[in-house]
């Protein structure tokens, strides 16, 4: 299938960018990697009138650590994520979830801030921003707007990021040695969406693990946390857990599973990814 | 809107719709057919190119975005000689039938074997799990590029 | 004691056995190939079809004139006005006795059928702008009924697709043999399950592709595509356009992949061809891949309830099946929907000494996607069938499953005989295979890795199954049945000027490796170097007439042609050059491209003999005519099939909390007669069991309730990737068929055949603790937590 015609400009600056899409309003739609749109667009199931690619505003495509904090431009490629010496010994839970983003060919050239803008439900990095308590950098015609990840994901392919705004980078905090982390998913086939996936993000305290976050992928419209569970799991009760998890998640059916069967993978994920934690603690 | 690129070493001046996307480029104005077309979903990797260095998905990029760019197809790699030695893994041990994934598929090996200079097996199926091959069930693929990698490492020595 | 002579294929210097690299393969690895989508025809436009959205409509009303003014336009064209250019047609076979089905037009006229149906055909300067103006096409449709799946097609009342047909039932054949009551009432146990299977579908990476060229000066159609069987298309593109097969050229160069999916006939391609015809310039259809899941043949789609009778000593005693399977609302043509059915039938307890079988088998029409033959065709449900009743008997007399199959598996020595159901087999070597089986894996080390890991909570299994596999087909496929089908094929093999070899085979190529096959082939038969032998096939104009590649033939029935030709040209240089060296020719030989005497030394080089026959027949005698050039052709006469046989075995892991599969290692072994390359039957055979493996756990078509195809895209329908794949082992028998010189069967087809079924029967060996069987496949994560109890 080819793709319906589109106009295309290539944007020059963060600010030709606002413009545009202050100007061009729901007809325009961004395009960094591609790696989401294109399908749509080549499959005719999205129609814009005018692309604007920002794919050259290299000034968003960088890693900066800074202590134990961490600021990800969103043009920074997943390839680029994946290769990170930092990220691997700072925030192992994003190498290790980037591992499982589709293939090489799709990690070369997908970004960052085009996998949250897109806000695939069953997607790996939008979790993992919520279990990092990642805060969302768009910008927009007045500046800067910092929205945390918890608040950012809202629905199938729905974010908080406005029409007129440009998600620009991603700040995580807290990056200290006492992290510890956990991911886990299932899918068909390497490489494929998750039918049930976990991010689990916590802090040694004592010989255990405390302000643990629990955030599952695929099992409803958005990353959804299950801090219930979370909690049960900071005391170690895992049947605490899965009972919990039973009143935190409502999973969604499809042709892969059926509510029923989501539950139970997020069960047998919750025990897997808490005992990668307890691991990395010790 | 016209695009420029440097394509296998050439300067490259054409026209292209905004909606074409670079595997139908390098197909239907440069007439380099080597890049195959399978799904347009960006699924089966039958469509890959280099993109300044890059292995990427051909149906996933239009042309305009390529514009400045890079673009190497399997056809420039060949000519080069580049991975002369994991062709000649290939046909030694019959790693494709119909051909339609081949190029794709040289390219995703030859940039794993550029990163990791001995894959296991587990990580060359890993790494190939983005190109989809009907005709060799994969084993003989994975054969000729171990093959090639233990051949580079022992050049190396 | 004197040494025996030589057999025919124990020449100096052949080739046949040598696992050489395929000569052709550089063109192919550095991204120089040439398939249809490649090709580029002066004036040549594109088409894109425009689809029913429904299952089931009425076509009532199509306004085209948005579309016709869409810039690049150059046509938009109706089922009824294509009518006028290409007939219909009917995929019926005359010997299959209660095969019905309805006509079908190249692109719907007044009713749509199935969801992808073509309702119209936009003909445009690009695909891009053909796509622009077919969404501007305003169809109204009133939808009618629809007959979702095989159950509601076959419901008592349920309506006709084809009112004038009488009902949806497309094909019924029973079979009987022996006593199976008697059997049932005397077995020591029985067991019984439904089999259920997913549709699935080829997935050939290369869609269908097309490029049809009217020459309206030469009034001749020549047409590009990525067929198996040119020689077919030739005669049925010229039929329905009303043109002499003389008027119509086929032309196969590269093909991406076909595994039966490129040997049926297409509405789509028919109407490109007629389509070129209307508009007097080459049309070029490439089918995307969504409209390739949409219209592609489908397969397997089949529900089988199967009873086993067996005795406690082991001896199976009698096997029972009803089966039903869907098709889509026309039987596929010209080689029908039902012979997938027809084969499942027939093939029931193939391997095996068991004399009582019942079987009846239904076809439904259905408002799905058309269905036809895809690799191994009926052998996947037979053998999953078969290969799954076994095993029920054997865990119901608590029987180890290789043991079972010993007791029950025709003896290697019983040859020829036949099965229950009638099919001849010549010489098969199931128990040998078995043995060859058994020395490739440890069979006792892994029952004893599979106790201590299941004391841990880790549930390893392995099944095995093993199967027939038809081959070699005679006439009795298809020729009988009226199609015009060759069943024979034929090679031309010459002596250039240089002293090269070139040979035209009717045999065909999609990345089998049929021209190596035919030139190692050839290489031997005369005594050429292989580096001197040029083929030439997949082209009407420039092969003899014949079949092309499908159910394993091309070596076998292709092959042995190519052999004859060659030992018919070697005779014939043989000849001069027993007058130009003054000897007796059956003292000469060539090998390594010369002429040697008796005692093997190398007196004249072809090229020699090539040059004295073109450029100086003045110095031969006045008498001779010498002819550099043998056309032979082969068809098998003595069996209606070549049977082959072979066992699979699959050592896998499923995780009983998350109901995956992890497939940890796979065996073949295969006896397809002679090996002219075993690298290339080996990767053949890889290749099939990949596709086994997909059907076994990933593979299906998922339709609802008004027949939408749900995943018709390579994202949702789930084909088998690197990392879901073990390395698979290959071993092998050799049986040659006493039929042909070479006495090579084929070997295609075989992987397919017992993959799945060694699939599920590891599964089920796996989770023989939980006391489960599981008989449906694809063998989902939910359906194994299903049978679990943990969902």
């Amino acid at each position: 299938m080819k793709a319906a015609a589109f106009d295309y400009v290539r944007a020059e600056s963060l600010a030709e960018t606002l413009r545009i899409l202050a100007e061009r309003g729901e007809g325009a739609r961004l395009i960094a990697g591609g790696q989401s749109l294109a399908p749509a667009l080549n499959l005719r199931l999205a129609a814009p009138d005018l692309l604007v690619d920002i794919g050259a505003l290299t000034q968003l495509r960088y890693i900066e650590p800074a202590g134990e904090a961490l600021r990800i431009g969103a043009l920074t490629r997943h390839v680029d994520i994946a290769r990170s010496e930092w990220i691997a010994r700072h925030c192992p839970l994003l190498t290790r979830a980037i591992a499982e983003v589709a293939h090489p060919a799709i990690r070369n050239r997908g970004t960052l801030g085009g996998s949250l803008a897109q806000a695939d439900p069953a997607a790996e990095l939008p979790a993992c921003m919520m279990a990092l308590d990642a805060v969302i950098v768009a910008t927009g015609a007045g500046g800067e707007r910092r929205i945390a990840a918890w608040d950012f994901f809202l629905g199938v392919y729905e974010t908080a990021l406005r029409a007129d705004e440009v998600l620009t980078a991603v700040e995580i905090d807290g990056l200290d040695a006492e992290r510890a982390y956990g991911f886990a998913e299932l899918s068909r086939r390497r490489g494929d969406f998750a039918i049930v996936g976990l991010a689990l993000a916590a802090r040694r305290r004592a010989g255990g693990l405390a302000e643990m976050r629990l955030v599952y992928f695929g099992v409803s419209d958005r990353p959804t946390a299950a801090p219930g569970a979370a909690a049960a799991l900071a005391r170690r009760d895992i049947e605490a857990a899965r009972a919990a998890l039973a009143a935190e998640l409502d999973p969604f059916a499809d042709a892969q599973a059926s509510s029923a069967m989501r539950l139970h993978l997020a069960g047998v994920l919750l025990e897997r990814a808490f005992a990668q934690a307890l691991e990395a603690a010790t | 809107m016209r695009v420029r690129m440097i394509v296998n070493g050439e300067p490259v001046t054409a026209e292209a719709a905004p909606r074409q996307h670079l595997a139908d480029f390098l197909r239907e104005t440069l007439g380099l057919t080597g890049t195959h077309i399978g799904c347009e979903h960006g699924v089966c990797g039958a469509c890959c190119v280099r993109l300044d260095g890059a292995v990427v998905r051909g149906c996933l990029t239009y042309a305009v975005q390529a514009d400045g760019a890079r673009v190497e197809t399997i056809e420039g790699i060949s000519d080069s000689g580049e991975i002369a030695d994991l062709q000649a893994a290939f046909t030694e041990r019959n790693a494709l039938q119909c051909g339609y994934c081949t190029p794709g598929m040289l390219l995703s090996a030859q940039e794993l074997l550029s990163e990791i200079a001995a894959p296991d097996r587990e990580t060359i199926r890993n790494h190939l799990s983005g190109n989809y091959c009907r005709c060799t069930g994969y084993h003989a693929i994975i054969d000729a590029v171990e093959a090639t990698a233990r051949a580079r490492a022992e050049a190396k020595r | 004691m004197s040494q025996p002579p030589l057999s025919p294929l124990d020449r100096p210097n052949s080739y046949i056995g040598r696992a050489l690299p395929r000569p052709n393969l550089a063109r192919l690895l550095q991204g120089r190939g040439q398939y249809v989508s490649d090709i580029s025809l002066p004036r040549m436009v594109h088409v894109a079809y425009l689809r029913s959205p429904y299952a089931h409509a009425r076509i009532v009303s199509i306004d085209a004139a948005a579309a016709r003014a869409q810039p690049g336009v150059v046509a938009v064209v109706t089922g009824a006005e294509l009518a006028k250019v290409c007939t219909p047609w009917v995929g019926v076979l005359s010997h299959m006795k209660s095969l019905k089905s309805a006509p079908q037009h190249a692109v719907a006229v007044e009713r749509a059928c199935w969801v992808g149906e073509a309702v119209a055909a936009v003909v445009a300067a690009s695909r891009a702008e053909a796509e622009d103006a077919a969404a501007l096409v305003d169809v109204t449709y009133e939808e009618l009924f629809v007959v979702a799946d095989m159950q509601a097609a076959l419901a008592p009342g349920a309506p006709a697709i084809h009112p004038e047909l009488g009902d949806n039932l497309a094909f019924e054949r029973r079979i009987e043999a022996g006593e199976v009551d008697a059997a049932f009432a005397s077995a020591d146990a029985v067991a019984e399950t439904e089999f259920v299977f997913g549709r699935h579908t080829g997935v050939t990476l290369e869609a269908r592709s097309i490029v049809a060229d009217w020459n309206a000066g030469e009034a001749r159609l020549t047409v590009y595509q990525g067929t198996q069987a040119p020689h077919m298309m030739q005669n049925l593109i010229a039929k329905h356009l009303g043109l002499a097969e003389a008027q119509v050229r086929i032309v196969c160069k590269d093909v991406g992949g076909s595994f039966g999916v490129k040997v049926h006939v297409y509405a789509d391609d028919m109407a490109t061809a007629a389509l070129a015809k209307m508009l007097r310039r080459p049309v070029k259809y490439i089918a995307d891949r969504v409209e390739s899941f949409l219209t592609d043949i489908h397969a397997r789609d089949h529900r089988c309830k199967g009873r086993v009778a067996v005795a406690k000593d082991g001896s199976i005693l009698a096997f029972e099946i009803d089966d039903v399977t869907s098709v889509g609302p026309y039987s596929v043509y010209p080689r029908t929907s039902a012979i997938e059915a027809n084969q499942v039938i027939g093939l029931i307890g193939g391997p095996y000494a068991t004399p009582n079988y019942r079987g009846r088998t239904r076809v439904a029409f259905t408002n799905r996607n058309v269905m036809s033959q895809y690799r191994g065709v009926g052998h996947p449900i037979a053998c999953s069938i078969t290969e799954g009743l076994v095993d029920l008997a054997a865990r119901k007399i608590g029987m180890d499953p290789i043991e079972i199959r010993r007791r029950n598996l025709i003896a290697d020595d019983a040859y020829p005989t036949q099965s229950a159901t009638g099919m001849k087999f010549e010489a098969l070597s199931h128990h040998a295979a078995h043995d060859k089986l058994l020395s490739m894996l440890d069979y006792p080390a892994l029952r004893a890795e599979q106790a201590r890991l299941r004391a841990v909570g880790v549930y390893r299994g392995i099944g095995f199954a093993s199967f027939i596999e038809v081959t070699n087909p005679s006439a009795a496929f298809y020729g009988v049945g009226g199609a015009r089908i060759s069943s024979q094929d034929g090679a031309a093999v010459r002596l250039d000027a240089a002293g090269g070899l070139v040979c035209q085979t009717s045999v065909t190529e999609q990345g089998q490796g049929t021209e190596a096959m035919v030139a190692q082939i050839v290489a031997s038969a005369v005594g050429a170097p292989l580096d001197k032998v040029r083929i030439v096939l997949g082209d009407t104009d420039n092969t003899p007439y014949g079949g092309g590649t499908w159910a394993s033939r091309a070596t076998g029935i292709g092959g042995e042609a190519a052999w004859r030709a060659g030992v018919a040209l070697r005779e014939n240089i043989l000849k001069v050059a027993g007058i130009i060296l003054q000897a007796d020719p059956a003292t000469l030989d060539i090998a390594d491209g010369a002429v040697i005497d008796a005692g093997k030394r190398p007196r004249v080089g072809l090229d020699e003999i090539a040059r004295i026959v073109y450029f100086r027949p003045d110095t031969l005698p006045a008498d001779l005519q010498p002819e550099l050039i043998a056309t032979r052709h082969y068809a098998p006469k003595a069996y209606p099939f070549a049977f082959t046989n072979g066992v699979q075995a699959s050592w896998l892991e499923v995780d009983a909390r998350t109901g995956f599969i992890k497939l940890l290692d796979h065996w073949v072994v295969e006896d397809c007669g002679t090996i002219i390359n075993s690298q290339l039957v080996d990767e053949q055979i890889r290749g099939g069991v990949a596709q086994g493996l997909g059907a076994a756990l990933l593979e299906k078509c998922l339709y609802d309730e008004r027949a939408q195809m749900l995943n018709a895209n390579m994202a949702d329908y789930l084909v088998p990737m690197a990392g879901d794949i073990p390395d698979i082992h290959v071993g092998h028998v050799v049986t040659p068929t006493a039929e042909s010189n070479l006495g090579a069967k084929g070997a295609g087809e075989a992987g397919a055949a017992g993959a799945a079924a060694s699939v599920a029967n590891a599964v089920n060996d796996a989770l023989s603790p939980f006391g489960v069987t599981i008989s449906e496949i694809p063998l989902t994560p939910e359906i194994v937590l299903r049978a679990l109890g943990v969902v």
